[in-house]
């Protein structure tokens, strides 16, 4: 009996977090992008459709609802469909261990895993597979480049991200992402552990595919990169699990670095919201300034700059919280 | 515990569905048409030649070995990052020779051009 319920009470969690997601990491997502990308380029941006244009995303997924779902004839039909499944559901399990603020003595968090931030980037590398899956099932070259440089670019930043989250667990001595909000109670982990925020912060940009590392799409090489064949719904769900994991990346950087919900004045909540969609601003900033990097570029800055420099950043942080005990 | 990782299973299996559900809804209410040009695959307006399923550049593969090398070293750091306060100087020297033989190798692949894009 307590099992069914668990599992009502987790389905209902679900439904909450999916919609949440779709509404605020999508929908909003994509407007902000827009919208921002009109103030950064001096032009207005979406303007018609609602207030200030607000409606305009809720227009497009209803238009993308009506379109109809092309496989190419080429493709590997099981493959091709079930790579947007993977995608979108790979950014929503990260949602699972992101504390979303505080209300009393009750954390908003789906569940709080004793290995949470282990958890979250083992789920977010997940995505990789759905990409590289899409480019290859779609039997079109452009798209198999773009597959095959996002699983290149993927699996080379997850390291240097690996080493920013483990160097923040030696100093919060938990990968609880509650314990680590808590072990910020005096000092945000950004002012003491500054290299690993900018690994974290470049490396969590990689991880999303975006400008300058937005090499998988590629819109002037490679049309559109891995989803070049995808049309309608399926497309919108590659969109979807792109944005999810984009604020999930967010929220992940002020849950490890900027304190969580902590702050003064404000209900933690908004706090927290605050932070995380200005983690989102500076990542819209940074592609609507930066040009593309190429691809040995790329691997370059992770493998031959970020992987030493995280090493290091562990030893010199093993070295301090040792000698300081 | 084990809550926990039933929490992770439904959200799984309720975020599948969840995406299914779009997809049936364009499956139910979207045009139906098909004629040979729009289901061939597109490379920029021109006919396309051949299977996109060919030999691709190596270069690829060696990175990914590289990154399974690594990664694995991430996984032995995750659990000794949240104990090695607590034991002390002694761990810190162990990890201290595990990373610096881990760095050694790394230099070698690096002078050895494995790392390089050509």
């Amino acid at each position: 009996m307590s099992w069914a319920l668990e599992i009502l009470k987790a389905s209902l969690y679900a439904v909450i977090v999916f919609t949440f997601a779709a509404v605020f990491a999508a929908m909003l997502g994509v407007y902000l992008e827009r919208k921002i990308s009109g103030w950064i380029q001096a032009r207005v941006g979406p303007k018609h459709v609602g207030p200030q244009g607000i409606l305009q995303t809720v227009a497009d997924t209803i238009k993308l609802l009506q379109k109809e779902n092309i496989v190419p004839r080429n493709a590997d039909f099981l493959v091709f469909s079930t790579a947007p499944l993977i995608v979108t559901v790979a950014a929503l399990l990260g949602y699972v261990v992101i504390p979303w603020g505080k209300l009393g003595d009750w954390i908003l968090i789906v569940r709080d895993l004793n290995i949470g931030v282990l958890y979250f980037a083992a789920v977010s590398s997940l995505i990789v597979i759905g990409i590289l899956t899409g480019g290859w099932s779609s039997n079109n070259k452009y798209a198999l480049l773009g597959g095959l440089r996002s699983a290149s670019q993927l699996i080379s930043y997850e390291l240097p991200l690996g080493f920013a989250i483990i160097s923040v667990a030696m100093m919060a001595g938990s990968l609880s992402t509650v314990d680590i909000v808590n072990a910020q109670r005096d000092v945000w982990f950004v002012f003491k552990q500054p290299l690993a925020f900018l690994i974290f912060l470049i490396a969590a940009a990689a991880e999303t595919n975006r400008i300058p590392f937005d090499l998988p799409e590629a819109e002037s090489e490679l049309v559109a990169g891995y989803f070049a064949e995808y049309t309608g719904m399926r497309f919108a769900l590659f969109q979807l699990g792109e944005y999810a994991e984009m604020l999930a990346m967010a929220a992940m950087t002020t849950v490890l670095f900027l304190g969580g919900w902590r702050g003064p004045w404000l209900p933690p909540i908004l706090w927290f919201f605050i932070k995380t969609y200005a983690v989102v601003f500076f990542f819209m900033w940074v592609r609507w300034t930066y040009p593309r990097l190429r691809i040995d570029q790329l691997l370059n800055l992770s493998w031959k700059v970020l992987l030493p420099l995280g090493l290091l950043n562990i030893l010199g942080t093993g070295l301090v919280v040792t000698l300081a005990r | 515990m084990l809550v926990d990782w039933l929490y992770v299973a439904v959200f799984g299996v309720v975020g599948v569905l969840l995406a299914v559900l779009p997809l049936a809804i364009v499956w139910l209410i979207s045009p139906r048409g098909e004629y040979p040009q729009k289901l061939l695959t597109y490379e920029s307006g021109v006919v396309p030649f051949g299977q996109a399923w060919s030999q691709f550049n190596v270069r690829y593969y060696l990175f990914s070995l590289a990154f399974v090398l690594f990664d694995v070293e991430v996984i032995y750091l995750y659990p000794w990052a949240i104990v090695f306060k607590e034991l002390g100087a002694v761990a810190f020297m162990e990890m201290f020779v595990f990373l610096a033989i881990l760095f050694l190798a790394f230099i070698y692949a690096w002078r050895k051009g494995a790392l390089e894009w050509v």
